[in-house]
């Protein structure tokens, strides 16, 4: 009955979007073009229709200046005319519909994937880009989003909300890198040893985090909003406290993260090789696990209980499970993960530890978790919605690119938003979540 | 039948909360293959004994023995160990999970790690086939009606292998047939040997299937009985503890000019599915209309779309010719709407609000309880005071928290603000569920004042009993739509338990 | 044939017992009055939980520092002690001294000036049953808008300057309304589409620091004289006037003189408290007032409560979730506006510094109590100007605060464990509302 529905302001803001981008595209390439006469560059093609983006596909493991095995060209601005337009006639189809619930999700990704893809192009014309390696840093940079989506799926399909694992994940980083470093001095040990010794000190700090939670929450049914804000207040004062009186006078013989760990064979594919077989180990772990969770979820007396407890915990106590044990325990689960998530930040990607380092990836992991609808494969989805926006964030910063990098790094909080409010509305969270069980 | 080893004894149970004593020196026996009927009226207590039977509550003094060994029961698994199964009156089920999964859920078969799919759904068929309880094993128990879901229930105590049931209210979602089959099940499960424990208040059900009575008041056991040697009346006496008129007393009805007039309205469940299709209904000033139904046919979202609380998709609502279709709850409430909401404590009230903050809940924007931009407490207090007193609120202060009375009291809060206002039409959803005898004969006496002086009156009930004793006329909804519209006086228990059913009978005459 | 016992009982068996029995006639307990009521009163006892909540948290702090003290500054001991003492110190001033109380106080008020109108900001979200997180990202808002107001206003205009009677209401609004409209977003998308303002208004918090990032280090309003990145001072009629204070050469200031109310050449009496305490004071008076006296604070408090009876009985939750929200950032909004045009005077890209979080401490230990927040702001304010002076005398790093607030937050939102460290009997009662779930 109403005139301005979800479908409707959804559609609206596909078009504008779209719109906003064409435009966009097309004066920056025209000044683009006018500035590289003037220099009189001998790459300016004749009309801006003349921009080319180059997608090309390397041979793995190569030398650079190895011919890549595929190169993909595509007409610049007709590539993103040609999408935008797409998109249009989509929101317009919404529009004009206004359909219930179906196909809105499905535009929202649809909207988000095709502007990172036409500002990627945007940004590439008349260069080229690897699209191995971009898509290669896609799953790289969704290992933190896809454990912290895991631990909040562990956490709140058992009833409990978890705002905790940004708290978490950055308490992990900390004392896990901080192992590390002591591990390391102690046996005056270089090498990957205290690395991997600091990986399990961070995935149990997320778990005595996370049981803080727990504790909070369930056994003295504080808020669990705000217990997970506890979390998160104390990870930030433990850290900088940690940080600043001990971090940065150490001195450790450890200086390195952990190593690459291409798998042999497999990581020789063309394209396939560089995204998935050719990681660092916690990015591995984050894919395998997502598998394994949605298998445990949906086949095992473990997921199925989870499940029960997080919708009906009544039911589930009357038929002799124990509701806030279980819950304690998933909780604490969904600590180790997201500790795993903080060993990523100080272990993996780099050997260091900063202040705040985790950057508020952890709210975007529950976002994640919403936007799959609190079922792991879906979630991990939503993670790789989220990372595009930070690999590609990453990736435009080396081209010369028409947006300063500000507004480049607000994407993914940006993305953020707009999943959530285009798409809760029909994701329906476990009944119980939030409500502490008392019986 | 002495030398019977009872299933269930209990001797001596009390149990006391603070200020109350729920249950006091309760004592009685559960025989193999009996239907025990406990009756009680609401606080008598059946409950909370239940509750102490299941291992939810733990009794202050008391002994139980099962199988004549004494036992301590301290929670649900430890009675179902036992063999002491139970159906809650708002079922222990899980939605989103399939029947199969419920069933299985905290006994569940492993192979390899997994749940082993196939053997647990073969173990829900046989069962299912030997009770006669027809369910379809994979669907999700929140796709199905509360009848099958009442039958998933039992399955899953029978799947724990349990002796004795204790079904708490288990008639109070169902039609007349439907719960004459449940009867049925409940003899069939006697004669293979299981014991039941049948609580309800309803003296017709417990005349038709009980082998034995037990009279609950005030926590006390006042009195068994034979079920060939009692009848209705005998029974309310001693639940009730004082003879009891059977009839709300009213006066024939003068219907005037039509108030509200419902025309093909339509609207959607939160899950988007059409729950109310094409309701078309008149209520005349100084008549009830009552709307008899089974809970979950749509009534709910009938007198939300009415009162504004959700969009109708389809239809017309119009108050005295005025159409009110598309207005704002507070603007439906201006045109002289009360509406006493079915979920008292959920909606009708703030329950960490005062009484007297409660009872301006709907007005406290106007005159003279705000004043240019600020409240006026005085006013405030001054019409809580008077509301109090007229509408007999039995509370300490006006400054009391709502959520601290008893339900009866809080109905009385609610009815009385709804009526203080100057009104053409009441809504009154499931006034009186809940609620105590004193309070239900107050409220229903109300009700028929309203009408009396010329209000609009619609009623909406799942108790049929009470759409008989209030309504002028009737109308059946089933599956969201009205199916018959009857004067009181063709309206009688078996042809509209037939409608609720949604059995069509010959020609229903359209009142 | 009627049957007058049709009432059902339609308890479910997990409700608190008391309900269970419902007794005839018979109110359940006549000696609880309620505590949210047309009439308030103030409970004392109730300040002891929070009282015993922070002396506990300062207990484990000093146990943190205790053993975590660096060698070099001398015995474990010696070093809790110190650092303590210099938290007094900072925050009191060192009473063997008398000269140096003025300052510190006055740094203490300055301190809590934006608890105050953080804090209450978030209690006002707390209110209506939203958890504004977001404080932080209005504040910085609300500072980007107040002083680009303070800058630039007479030269959008065409004018040198304004008077200040017109000037500085304008860039206190700028920044009331920049916050409430940073506010305002999430509490339309969390009407209106049900995205969590939890999560929403923390993704805002980081748009607005790259906002400022890019406004301030690489773009429009970044100061070409100012060797760090930060804006142009705000005009003289534009700020808040310090009560007490030397007379800044205005080369110091881009040029700009900023008058005290009172000036003065002694530098005991160089006080930075500044004219934005007034403001917070007084929107703790109108949030109070605005909850507990007009109908607008009525519906507030109902949608908190209990949004279905609120929708019910009549009340909009749209527009009262909108307008809560947009009031709670336009408080946060204020205190950024404080921040500039009363003690900083300019915008640096660095600027709040954890505000926001703080101020969710300040609104749990308050109670979300309007009146409440001043002295728990006070006591937060205290302790942040106290960091200072610890760290210099003990070596102990100013996170330490961090900890004990986040330990102040636990002991007061559990406050079960306060009860039974220190066996205190639960009164009844006075459970507040916080939030409500993701999909509710």
């Amino acid at each position: 009955m109403r005139f301005i529905t979800r479908a409707r302001a959804v559609g609206a803001l596909g078009i504008v979007v779209s719109l906003v981008l064409m435009l966009a595209v097309n004066a920056n390439l025209s000044t683009k073009l006018a500035e590289q006469r003037a220099a009189g560059s001998a790459k300016a093609p004749s009309s801006v229709w003349g921009y080319v983006s180059q997608l090309y596909i390397p041979e793995p493991k190569t030398p650079p200046g190895t011919p890549p095995v595929a190169t993909i060209p595509l007409p610049t601005l007709g590539t993103v005319f040609f999408i935008c337009v797409l998109l249009i006639a989509a929101g317009a189809f919404l529009i004009a519909r206004n359909p219930e619930r179906r196909g809105i999700g499905g535009y929202v990704s649809a909207l988000i994937g095709f502007t990172f893809f036409v500002l990627l192009i945007w940004a590439v014309a008349g260069d080229r880009v690897d699209l191995a390696d971009t898509l290669s840093r896609v799953v790289r940079v969704s290992t933190p989003l896809g454990l912290g989506a895991l631990a909040g799926l562990v956490c709140e399909r058992s009833g409990v909300v978890n705002i905790g694992i940004e708290g978490m994940m950055l308490t992990g980083a900390c004392f896990g890198y901080i192992a590390a470093l002591v591990v390391g001095n102690w046996f005056d040990a270089a090498g990957q040893a205290p690395v991997w010794f600091g990986v399990l000190i961070a995935v149990l700090t997320g778990g005595i985090m996370a049981a803080l939670h727990a504790l909070l929450s369930i056994r003295f049914k504080i808020d669990q909003i705000i217990s997970g804000t506890v979390i998160n207040i104390m990870a930030v004062g433990l850290t900088g406290y940690l940080r600043s009186n001990f971090i940065i006078k150490y001195d450790s013989p450890v200086k390195k993260p952990l190593n690459d760990l291409p798998i042999p064979g497999l990581s020789d594919i063309p394209l396939l090789g560089p995204v998935l077989f050719n990681h660092k180990p916690i990015t591995y772990m984050m894919l395998l696990l997502v598998l394994i969770m949605h298998v445990l979820l949906f086949r095992t007396v473990w997921g199925l209980r989870t499940r029960a407890i997080g919708e009906h915990p009544k039911a589930a106590d009357t038929v002799g499970i124990k509701v806030n044990r279980m819950r304690f325990w998933n909780v604490v689960i969904g600590g180790f993960l997201a500790g795993l998530a903080g060993a990523w930040f100080a272990l993996e990607v780099t050997f260091r530890f900063d202040d705040l380092m985790t950057n508020g990836q952890g709210f975007i992991a529950l976002a994640a978790m919403i936007f799959g609808k609190w079922t792991p494969l879906g979630a991990y989805g939503g993670a790789l919605l989220f990372s595009s926006a930070n690999a590609l964030q990453l990736k435009v910063q080396n081209y010369d690119f028409a947006l300063a990098p500000q507004f480049l790094q607000m994407l993914p909080y940006v993305v953020t938003i707009i999943v959530l409010a285009g798409v809760i509305g029909k994701a329906r969270p476990p009944a119980a979540v939030g409500e502490p069980y008392d019986h | 039948m002495n030398n019977v080893i009872p299933a269930l004894e209990v001797r001596d149970i009390t149990k006391r909360f603070p200020g109350v004593l729920a249950n006091d020196h309760i004592s009685f026996t559960l025989l193999p293959g009996e239907i025990h009927a406990f009756l009680g009226e609401n606080g008598a207590g059946k409950s909370t004994l239940m509750n102490i039977l299941y291992g939810l509550y733990a009794p202050d003094e008391g002994q139980i023995f099962i199988n004549g060994e004494a036992v301590t029961i301290r929670n649900p698994s430890d009675a179902i160990a036992r063999g002491l199964g139970m159906v809650h009156q708002e079922y222990a089920l899980v939605d989103t999970l399939t029947v199969t999964e419920n069933i299985i859920l905290g006994t569940e078969l492993q192979k390899n790690l997994l749940i082993d799919r196939k053997r647990a759904h073969q173990e829900v068929e046989r069962l299912s086939q030997e009770y006669g309880l027809i369910v379809p094993p994979d669907s999700l128990v929140g796709d199905l009606p509360v009848g099958v879901q009442q039958r998933v229930e039992i399955l899953k105590a029978l799947y724990r292998r349990v002796n004795m049931l204790i079904l708490d209210e288990p008639t109070a979602v169902l039609t007349p047939q439907e719960a004459d089959d449940l009867f049925r099940v409940m003899r069939e499960l006697a004669d293979q040997g299981k014991s039941i424990i049948f609580i309800t208040h309803k003296l017709r059900e417990v005349l038709a299937v009980a082998d034995r009575i037990t009279v609950l008041r005030r926590g006390k056991v006042v009195g068994s009985a034979n079920p060939h040697e009692s009848t209705e009346r005998s029974l309310a006496a001693m639940m009730v503890g004082r003879e009891v008129v059977l009839q709300v007393e009213k006066g024939p009805a003068h219907p005037g000019e039509v108030v509200l007039e419902v025309e093909g309205l339509a609207a959607l469940d939160d899950r988007g599915v059409q729950v109310l299709n094409d309701v078309s209904l008149e209520v005349r000033a100084g008549e009830v209309l009552g709307i008899a139904g089974v809970q979950g046919n749509g009534q709910t979202e009938l007198v939300q779309a009415i009162t504004g609380l959700q969009p109708a998709s389809h239809g017309k609502v119009r108050l005295k010719g005025q159409d009110i279709t598309a207005l704002e709850p507070r603007q439906i409430t201006a045109k002289g709407v009360a509406y006493i909401p079915e979920d008292r404590k959920g909606t009708g009230l703030v329950l960490d609000y005062t009484i007297a903050e409660n009872m301006v809940l709907s007005t406290y924007y106007k005159p003279p309880f705000t004043q240019g931009l600020t409240l006026k407490e005085e006013a405030i207090s001054e019409h809580a005071d008077e509301l109090i007193e007229t509408f007999d609120v039995r509370t300490p202060s006006q400054l009391t928290a709502a959520g601290s009375l008893s339900g009866g009291n809080q109905q009385k809060i609610i009815v009385a603000r709804e009526f203080s206002r100057d009104n053409v039409l009441l809504i009154a959803s499931q006034p009186t569920r809940g609620i105590d005898v004193g309070s239900i004969e107050f409220i229903h006496k109300s009700i028929i004042a309203q009408r009396d002086a010329g209000v609009a009156v619609l009623l909406v009930s799942a108790e049929l009993d009470e759409v008989l004793s209030l309504a002028d006329r009737v109308a059946v909804m089933y599956h969201g739509s009205i199916v018959a519209t009857l004067p009181a006086a063709e309206a009688t228990r078996e042809r509209v338990g037939l409608l609720m059913a949604g059995v069509q009978q010959e020609e229903t005459t359209n009142g | 044939m009627a049957d007058p016992h049709d009432a059902k009982d339609h308890r479910d068996p997990d409700q608190h017992p008391q309900d269970v029995v419902e007794q005839p006639a018979a109110p359940s307990d006549p000696t609880v009055p309620a505590t949210k009521g047309v009439l308030r009163s103030i409970r004392w006892g109730e300040l002891l939980v929070p009282i015993l909540a922070i002396f506990t948290a300062i207990l484990v702090g000093a146990v943190i520092v205790f053993l975590s003290a660096p060698a070099e500054k001398g015995s474990r001991l010696h070093v809790t002690w110190e650092a303590f003492k210099g938290l007094f110190i900072g925050a009191f001033g060192n009473w063997a001294e008398p000269s140096t109380i003025p300052n510190a106080l006055s740094g203490t008020l300055v301190e809590s000036t934006p608890y105050i109108l953080a804090g209450l900001a978030v209690a006002l979200g707390f209110k209506a049953g939203l958890f504004n997180i977001g404080a932080e990202g209005q504040l910085l808002i609300g500072a980007l808008t107040a002083v680009s107001i303070g800058v630039w206003l007479p030269g959008w205009i065409g004018v040198e300057s304004l008077p200040a009677i017109i000037h500085l209401p304008l860039a206190v609004l700028g920044g009331f309304v920049g916050g409430g409209l940073w506010g305002a977003i999430p509490g339309y998308l969390r009407a209106k589409t049900g995205a969590h303002e939890v999560i929403t208004t923390i993704m805002l918090n980081y748009i607005a620091l790259r906002l400022i990032d890019y406004m301030i280090v690489s773009g429009p309003m970044k100061d070409p004289a100012g060797s760090a990145p930060r804006t142009p001072f705000v005009q003289g009629p534009a700020i808040l006037p310090q009560f007490v204070g030397v007379v800044r050469d205005p080369s110091l200031t881009g040029g700009n003189t900023y008058q005290p109310l009172i000036a003065t050449t002694s530098s005991t009496w160089d006080l930075r408290v500044h004219a934005g305490l007034l403001i917070a004071l007084l929107a703790v008076v109108f949030v109070w007032w605005l909850l507990n006296r007009t109908p607008k604070g009525f519906e507030i408090k109902t949608v908190g409560a209990n949004p279905q009876a609120a929708r019910y009985a009549g009340m909009s939750i749209v527009s009262t979730t909108v307008l809560t929200m947009t009031l709670s950032g336009g408080l946060a909004g204020l205190a950024g506006a404080g921040q500039v045009l009363g003690l900083e005077h300019n915008m640096k890209s660095v600027f709040s510094g954890g505000l926001g979080f703080d101020s969710i401490a300040i609104a749990l230990l308050a109670k979300s109590n309007p009146i409440a927040i001043i002295p728990a702001a006070l006591f937060w304010g205290a302790l942040r100007q106290g960091a200072g002076a610890m760290q210099i005398r003990s070596g102990i790093s100013i996170n330490l605060i961090n900890i004990i607030q986040a330990l102040v937050i636990i002991f007061v939102a559990a406050d079960q464990i306060v009860r039974w460290i220190y066996r205190i009997r639960r009164e009844q009662g006075g459970q507040m509302v916080f939030t409500r779930g993701w999909g509710k």
